[in-house]
């Protein structure tokens, strides 16, 4: 399975994730982060193929894409 | 954060100035992975003018010229004379390269230098406010043509091929995989390669194409683009992407050097010895 894992900390609330996934894995939501960017969340992890699009797309390297074994 | 981008970012200048959705940060990811994935990090060193693209290398941990406005292609020519061994990757915007530095973008497409040009078009002047730039489509609407832009865009791969450049490549932030194959042609290119990037700027460029959301931008842009094929004729109105031009019979500018160099000295010689 793979883990998607965004890290808050640098995201600047684009949406450009949300749009790009094929699996419609990043889901707007109304948390904050200290830049007072509103953060997508991360769900349906386990529909995850690891195409690595979201990784690339990132503008800010917010989004890394940790591929396990099945 | 991506452990590949915390490799090569200076953590220490973050955020960067890059707006959110802003196309810079996805051509730095392309160009990370390609250096990454060859391998050069020592080899490489990157030089860059004015504008908001110019600061792409600027936050990576690498070789870099932050330089003056448009003469960034002039700096690069300089390093390269006197660091043959290094390989000059460019980045540049629309502006930098074909406004202010237009001239010195046919003179090293025609001197054929192994540099690599990555030239950034949001089709504006985003990082002084949204004025007209060469590139700037017929009819749009900015800051300074309020009324619809009179004159049409400068295309700089048209520029670079017809003076000799010998890799020609147009894409898009919407085709990260194919910008990051052809920077590494570009790098593994021995000769003048240049790279045009279409990239979305949210905040000044909304008219450029025609949203105003980075999503629907680059949606966009997969649509207004079409794919080079051979022997096939563009669609009225559509942006030609590909692989444009692809020379290998034109020799570099330091190969010319160096047998002109060698001439010159045989010839001497040859003197001195009647």
């Amino acid at each position: 399975m793979n883990d998607v894992v965004l890290d808050g900390n640098y995201c600047k609330g684009c949406d450009i994730c949300i749009s790009v996934c094929p699996q419609k894995i990043f889901a707007k939501s109304k948390k904050r982060n200290p830049l007072g960017a509103a953060i997508p969340d991360v769900t349906h992890k386990e529909k995850c193929t690891g195409c690595g699009l979201c990784e690339r797309m990132c503008p800010d390297g917010a989004i890394s894409v940790e591929r396990g074994t099945k | 954060m991506n452990p590949l981008y915390e490799k090569y970012i200076k953590k220490e200048t973050l955020p960067t100035l890059f707006c959110p959705g802003c196309g810079n940060g996805i051509i730095q990811m392309a160009a990370i992975r390609a250096i990454h994935q060859m391998g050069i990090k020592d080899e490489i060193a990157c030089v860059s003018g004015i504008g908001c693209s110019s600061w792409i290398p600027c936050y990576l941990n690498l070789d870099v010229m932050h330089t003056l406005h448009g003469r960034s292609l002039a700096f690069a020519q300089g390093l390269k004379l006197a660091r043959p061994d290094k390989k000059v990757l460019v980045f540049t915007g629309d502006g930098d390269c074909l406004a202010i530095g237009g001239n010195h973008l046919i003179h090293s497409a025609a001197r054929n230098i192994d540099l690599t040009v990555v030239m950034v078009n949001n089709r504006i002047y985003g990082m002084t406010g949204g004025q007209k730039s060469p590139a700037s489509l017929k009819g749009m609407k900015t800051k300074t043509s309020p009324t619809g832009n009179m004159d049409d865009p400068v295309d700089g791969c048209k520029i670079a091929e017809a003076m000799g450049a010998t890799y020609v490549a147009r894409w898009t932030t919407a085709h990260p995989v194919q910008l990051e194959k052809a920077i590494t042609e570009g790098i593994n290119h021995h000769g003048f390669a240049f790279i045009e990037v279409l990239s979305q700027c949210p905040v000044q460029g909304s008219d450029a194409f025609g949203d105003k959301t980075p999503a629907g931008m680059m949606n966009n842009m997969k649509e207004i683009s079409w794919m080079k094929k051979d022997g096939e004729n563009p669609p009225a109105g559509k942006t030609v992407i590909g692989l444009l031009v692809h020379r290998t019979d034109r020799m570099e500018y330091m190969e010319r050097h160096q047998t002109s160099q060698d001439q010159n000295k045989n010839e001497k010689r040859g003197k001195a010895n009647e």
